[in-house]
């Protein structure tokens, strides 16, 4: 038997789980002692390629147990569970400022996790691996029904749980970039909330005629999903990020049709004019844009934007007045919204006001703006374009890798929980245990 | 409208012979509720199991945790919505369930109910989708038509080389992959073989077509050569059995084998046409043995006198000094069709006799729970048995 090891065993368990669910990853029958290296291999829906790996020793019994054993080096290092997920990057050689999100998510994302002899740290192209397995990773849990909406000149897709219901409800926003994002809305209708994904700056509607969506669009999203049939309409939620979390506000607070349950707010302000529509609203960050910085890599930074956080009232919408409870989520080191300067005014307005047993802030250090579902990669920049401008722009969004990754693993806990707790009115969820 | 329990099942997708955990949550305390199974099999008969259970003072029930108080299983059973199975009320007698598409996952609506008594007259409070699947992602399967051989190979992921299993069936199926596709799963390259249609079944062809089958596994540019093993089951396990026997003569050696429900006595009502040369030269054949060997048998077969044979298996081996190489896993309570776990038992099923194309009902044997943890434990030592001697480095044969 020569030195190459022979049957070397790698497993994942499982092979196939959700996006937000963890694996286990074992190397079996390698030589005890022998240097190996693990890695992840992940083709996106762009054809772009991404890898992380990490530098291990088998122990006494041939053994690698990535959720005991640490990394000495590599994307990451450490005791990391899922450090060959959330560690992924852009293989070198690769395009600047990428950004891996799924489009289609009633297909899973593959990823090929294959075992190298020794530590290697580079042309894993050329190597032939000891071993591999193909993982997927999905949006979807089995017997989510996705439907698309176009009621009431919506542009949006419902998810629903598998079961009769009724299911509560989520209308789940995202920000400036516009477009129909379903993964979160996929995922969240996989832990049991019927959710819908709405695009509000790029429907249907805005692209036939130019003009932007107005308040009534949000109500008509909210209707639609109250008097849908496996919909407990009384109990109905919103999740925004980034300009969804000003859209969230407006309507938590204002809105005469909109009565929520509960508001998750990641990476947002409060601070928008009042009584402005959408297209106000948007016009009134464009008006700052002459604070946008730029750092040693021309990078854009836009928290400058809304700051200082304004006194006057009329700048701020009125969380005073908010009467469901509310999670915020921030990152300490959002460089593209003041999410923390912001959250430190909520607080204070809410404490004057006397509702501030409504609010819950989760502020991470070095976590940026981009606090997603849990286990992909971290940008912490990319090229974006907003409706507003034109071109692309290479934008900062913020976060370290490590402490960004650790974010999103606990916002989505809690976030999870937190809208179980408000939604489903249980009292000691269990079953969030195995994420 | 109230807001209803939650379902979960954990891992919502899954291989076949992975565990899982079903949990309801947010119920009342102390409520009864009835946990139940349902699938639909691709010969669209319906099949179903439940057990009856209390939620605790949170709410919650655990089936993995929590003790079943009646249905079609009780006690502590994390597995039993699956393993449990029967045909719903009214449905065709005698059926068995097999997944002949390997390539789909076998969808299982998990759902819970109020109450016991008269659970099925109501609607669901809640349910979840299962899937659970024999082949693990990045599985491949190939055809194969090669030298007059039929059958389909299931390659594993990865580079290789692995690895690999001649799998054998036994008769009045067709051809069945399941099981080839999950021992790739786990890692071997594995080839289902098609043994049994007429035009095999003339003498000249017997060994060789093995023996053709077995080289053709062996000279896999993705298979190791010497790590090639026979797994066998019913008359698969006959055919297993005697390869390796005659393997000097006819150049099939394997490096382990793994016999289930083996039978060594000509077996009634399932005669080739023209059978092997057998089966009264025992002597003969055990001094011919020189691997490792794995007999698992139920005690309550009433198909085949398994457990007799096993014995005599066992005692021709002691007498020439090869008790070393054999391994037994003798299940009281375990009936013929020993399979992979979590698949529901059939005492008794429809069977045609391969020769006179006849309709009966065949009784193979065991009782429920004790053939469901037959098929638990054989299993996890059937691949442990390979694990050790398929991927490990010692060989035994080297020995002798």
């Amino acid at each position: 038997m020569d030195r190459k090891q022979c049957c070397v065993k790698l497993s994942v368990q499982p092979s196939r789980g959700l996006m937000d669910e963890k694996f286990i990853v074992l190397v079996q029958n390698a030589l005890p002692g022998s240097q190996l290296t693990i890695r992840a291999l992940h083709q996106c829906e762009d054809g772009h390629s991404w890898e992380a790996f990490g530098h291990y020793t088998a122990d006494t019994t041939g053994t690698i147990n990535v959720s005991e054993d640490p990394s000495i080096r590599g994307t990451y290092s450490g005791v990391e569970q899922m450090g060959l997920l959330w560690s992924l990057r852009p293989i070198p050689g690769s395009k600047p400022g990428l950004r891996m999100r799924k489009k289609n998510i009633q297909t899973p994302m593959e990823v090929t996790i294959s075992v190298y002899q020794g530590h290697q740290t580079e042309g894993f192209a050329d190597l032939v691996p000891l071993s591999g397995v193909v993982v997927e990773r999905w949006y979807m849990a089995p017997g989510v029904r996705r439907i698309p909406v176009t009621e009431g000149g919506l542009t949006a897709t419902l998810f629903l749980p598998s079961g009769p219901g009724p299911f509560p409800g989520l209308l789940d926003l995202w920000g400036g970039g516009g477009q129909l994002v379903e993964y979160r809305a996929a995922l969240l209708a996989s832990h049991g909330f019927a959710s819908m994904a709405i695009d509000y700056l790029t429907s249907k509607f805005t692209m036939e005629t130019g003009k932007m969506v107005d308040n009534q669009y949000f109500e008509t999203a909210y209707r639609v999903l109250q008097q849908h049939p496996q919909v407990c309409g009384s109990k109905i939620a919103m999740i925004g990020l980034s300009f969804g979390t000003s859209m969230t506000l407006k309507m938590a607070i204002y809105s005469e049709v909109i009565k929520l349950s509960a508001a998750v707010c990641i990476s947002g302000s409060h601070v928008q004019p009042v009584e402005g529509s959408v297209e106000e609203i948007m016009g009134f960050f464009q008006k700052n844009a002459g604070k946008t910085r730029f750092n040693e890599k021309n990078e854009a930074i836009w928290r400058d934007l809304l700051l200082p956080i304004p006194t006057d009232p009329s700048l701020k919408a009125d969380v005073g007045r908010l009467q469901c409870p509310l999670l915020l989520v921030v990152g300490e080191d959002d460089q593209n919204w003041p999410a923390q300067e912001s959250a430190l005014d909520i607080k204070e307005m809410m404490a004057r006001a006397g509702n501030s047993h409504l609010l819950t802030v989760l502020s991470y250090p070095n976590a940026g703006h981009l606090i997603e579902p849990p286990y992909t990669p971290h940008a912490r920049s990319s090229t974006f374009k907003t409706v507003e401008i034109q071109e692309k722009v290479m934008c900062l969004w913020g976060g370290q890798t490590v402490e960004h990754s650790r974010a999103q693993e606990d916002a989505w806990k809690k976030i999870l929980v937190f809208l179980r707790e408000n939604l489903y009115g249980g009292r000691n969820p269990t079953s969030f245990s195995h994420l | 409208m109230a807001v209803p329990p939650i379902l979960s099942v954990t891992p919502s997708r899954a291989l076949v012979d992975e565990k899982f955990q079903v949990l309801v949550e947010n119920l009342p305390p102390g409520c009864p509720v009835t946990l139940r199974s349902l699938h639909r099999s691709e010969d669209e008969d319906d099949w179903e199991a439940y057990g009856h259970y209390v939620s605790d003072h949170r709410g919650v029930v655990s089936v993995s945790e929590d003790l079943s108080f009646g249905g079609m299983y009780t006690g502590k059973e994390p597995m039993g919505l699956l393993w449990s199975m029967r045909p719903v009320p009214g449905s065709r007698k005698g059926l068995r369930l097999r997944k002949i598409n390997v390539c789909t996952p076998m969808l299982v609506n998990i759902s819970v109910h109020s109450g016991h008594e008269g659970f099925r007259d109501r609607t669901p409070l809640a349910s979840a989708l299962a899937e659970r699947w024999y082949m693990a992602p990045g599985v491949k399967r190939i055809d194969i038509n090669k030298q007059g051989v039929q059958g389909t190979l299931f390659i594993p992921p990865g580079p290789g080389p692995f690895p690999a299993l001649l799998d054998m069936w036994g008769g009045g199926a067709g051809l069945l992959e399941y099981r080839s596709a999950l021992l790739a799963s786990r890692g071997y390259v594995s080839f289902s073989l098609d043994y049994l249609r007429s035009e095999h079944l003339s003498a000249d062809v017997e060994f060789k077509y093995f023996e053709t089958a077995f080289n053709i596994i062996r000279n896999h540019p993705q298979v190791i050569p010497d790590r090639v093993g026979i797994l066998g089951s019913s008359l698969g396990s006959m055919v297993a059995f005697n390869l390796t026997a005659y393997s000097t003569i006819i150049k099939v050696s394997p490096r382990c084998i793994v016999c289930i429900s083996s039978n060594h006595y000509h077996p009634p009502g399932t005669t080739l046409k023209a059978g092997f040369k057998i089966l009264s030269k025992y002597v003969l054949f055990v001094g011919r043995i020189n691997c490792p060997m794995l007999l698992v048998n139920g005690c309550d077969d009433q198909n085949w006198p398994t457990v007799e044979t096993a014995e005599e298996v066992a005692r021709l081996l002691r007498e020439g000094g090869k008790e070393h190489l054999l391994s037994r896993l003798a299940y009281p309570g375990a009936g013929h069709l020993i399979e992979p776990p979590f698949s529901p038992h059939f005492r008794a099923t429809k069977f045609i006799i391969l020769n006179s194309k006849e309709k009966v009902i065949l009784l193979w044997g065991g009782h429920t729970k004790p053939h469901s943890d037959a098929q638990e434990d054989s299993w996890r030592k059937i691949l442990s048995f390979l694990q050790l001697h398929l991927y490990h480095s010692p060989s035994v044969k080297a020995n002798l």
